[in-house]
């Protein structure tokens, strides 16, 4: 435990060192500002449009982050050569790939948290004041994180299989085809050909269904994220993350450092 | 206890895009390291020393055999806590300083805060880097690094200390440093496994080595031992010889070279060579000097790539029916 610790711990500094998350993380903020200028000129729908933008700069700039610096977590360091000094110590290969993954999970939570911030002192320059009902766009902010969560896990994955740049294509494949899942599965339902509708089901169920954590329109017209949501995409988020780290961690027990 | 003993191990790499076809790297390797002593793994590039020791860090897995490391199996990660290891040619991250990069090998033995930085402090001094201790391995020379490498191999007061051509970046200076440190090491009661293909290094150092070419076992035991097994010869410089001595001796030598008035003799026999010094003697000519010629490990691997390629060509040539022997 306290090994997979220090690992997430390194990959954290590591990260936080890395110009590209510094860059992003202005571009996100940069944008929330202009979500207020956005708003200014939307008569009545200010607030919307603020909380919809804001939110999508938070998850789109936050989905960048995990995908670069997710897909050199391991591939990077079988490149460069440096896990030869990791993985002669007393580490096991499980712990290796936990505490990559826990460390970039550590580093998306507290940049996630400095946009929310950011997004919040937009909310506050442009409403004035702050209330206890603002606090559900932090529902939204948790499934941003769940994503994110799923994204490292998928870029964690690939990276045990192949090179930084097809790691990137294929983890950002995965997340674009997983938010449109429910109208591929529609589209295969359509055409009334057997197999179309297998080989989209198959999809449904295989790649991680990130449609499911989209809240964001539901926050920004006030309405509360339902329990049982929260609860079953937590619970899923959980699953699908264990079985991604699970088979990362057994492609990875098999890999040879030549 | 044996500190690192190996049973037929065998590595393939499997090579080719299509077809794919194996390349031994290592074949059936049996190797006993003596716990205490310093052991080096001596051979040309690409002979499968650091297969071998990538194989005993279980960063490569065996096609065949296994290998027993401070007495247990290369599958117990535990092993690995008594264990250090310099790669090859070390590489490690950029946006830490040599003194954060230590602390976090420490951290990887579950070594305690004080006692890191005790080592840490102790080991960069030692290898002289402390003055560098704050710098980002980014700005590091490569001799500077495989010091680093060296620190954070010692880091957990290994055991048994895997140091892959430790001595590669180094100045002649870091040389010398990293060979006392090793002298200081066995001292210590350590058991130290290196590969070098410098014969020098392991000539000063190794109580025994382990000759390996093409990834196969050549020889095992003192190095002076192993490199008598070939012809040794010894150098005869003589100022104005007479042409009747110079007839006499050249009987006895393999070659004879003039170069003005001196004349470079070559005796293959060592028993000749008192009998002609003698008569050199005798003959009022003048040795200017006498040089007993020891074989280098690159003649070594040369005669044994030459008795290969021969007997390869032998066997080709005898193998058409009704071919003639090949002429030499």
């Amino acid at each position: 435990m306290r090994r997979i610790a220090s690992i997430a711990w390194h990959t954290f500094k590591e990260s936080v060192r890395e110009k590209v998350l510094y860059n992003l993380i202005v571009f996100a903020l940069l944008l929330i500002g202009a979500a207020i200028l956005f708003g200014s000129i939307s008569v009545g729908i200010e607030g919307i449009i603020l909380v919809n933008l804001g939110l999508s700069a938070i998850s789109v700039f936050g989905l960048l982050m995990a995908i670069f610096i997710g897909i050199g977590l391991v591939s990077k360091e079988i490149e460069r050569q440096s896990i030869y000094s990791i993985l002669s110590k007393p580490v096991r290969r499980a712990e290796f790939i936990l505490g990559k993954y826990f460390g970039l999970l550590l580093t998306l939570v507290i940049n996630t948290a400095v946009m929310t911030a950011g997004f919040y002192a937009a909310l506050f320059y442009q409403k004035r004041t702050l209330a206890v009902a603002d606090l559900i766009v932090l529902q939204a902010v948790y499934f941003i994180l769940l994503q994110f969560a799923l994204v490292i896990g998928l870029a964690v994955l690939f990276s045990c299989l192949t090179t930084p740049v097809l790691s990137a294509v294929f983890t950002f494949c995965v997340y674009v085809i997983g938010n449109f899942l429910a109208n591929i599965r529609w589209f295969g339902q359509e055409t009334g050909s057997a197999l179309i509708e297998k080989a989209t089901m198959v999809l449904y169920y295989l790649l991680p269904n990130f449609g499911d954590f989209n809240v964001i329109t539901l926050v920004a017209h006030g309405q509360r994220v339902p329990g049982y949501l929260l609860l079953s995409n937590s619970l899923y988020a959980l699953l699908y993350v264990t079985i991604l780290i699970s088979a990362a961690i057994l492609i990875f027990e098999k890999r040879e450092f030549r | 206890m044996l500190a690192v003993e190996t049973f037929d191990l065998t590595k393939d790499y499997f090579v080719g895009f299509f077809r794919q076809r194996p390349k031994h790297a290592l074949d059936r390797l049996n190797l006993r390291v003596e716990a205490g002593e310093i052991f080096g793994l001596l051979g040309p590039n690409g002979a499968g020393k650091t297969t071998t020791l990538k194989l005993l860090l279980r960063l490569v897995f065996p096609t065949a055999g296994t290998a027993r490391v401070l007495g247990r199996s290369l599958d117990d990660v535990a092993m690995h806590a008594r264990v250090g290891y310099l790669p090859e040619s070390p590489y490690f991250y950029d946006h830490l300083t040599a003194e954060e990069f230590l602390n976090y090998a420490g951290e990887l033995f579950g070594l305690p805060y004080s006692e890191r930085r005790r080592r840490v402090d102790r080991l960069l001094e030692r290898l002289g880097v402390a003055e560098a201790r704050h710098l980002p391995l980014c700005k590091f020379s490569k001799g500077m690094l495989q010091r680093v490498g060296i620190a954070q191999a010692l880091i957990n007061d290994p055991q048994l200390v895997f140091l892959d051509e430790p001595m590669s970046g180094l100045d002649p200076l870091g040389r010398r440093d990293v060979r006392d440190l090793i002298l200081e090491l066995k001292g210590k009661g350590k058991t130290v496994f290196f590969s070098t293909h410098i014969l020098s290094d392991a000539e000063m150092l190794c109580d025994r080595v382990a000759i390996l070419d093409r990834g196969r076992l050549q020889g095992c035991g003192e190095l002076r031992e192993i490199l008598a097994l070939g012809v040794a010869l010894t150098e005869m410089v003589l100022e104005n010889p007479g042409a009747e001595l110079l007839k006499e001796l050249s009987a006895h030598a393999r070659s004879v070279v003039r170069t003005g008035e001196r004349v470079r003799l070559e005796v293959p026999q060592e028993s000749d060579v008192p009998k002609l010094l003698a008569l050199a003697i005798r003959q009022g000519a003048k040795i200017v000097s006498l040089n007993p010629v020891k074989m280098s490990l690159e003649d070594y691997f040369l005669a044994r790539t030459e008795a290969t390629v021969d007997a390869a060509a032998g066997q080709e040539a005898v193998s058409p029916p009704g071919a003639k022997p090949r002429q030499k």
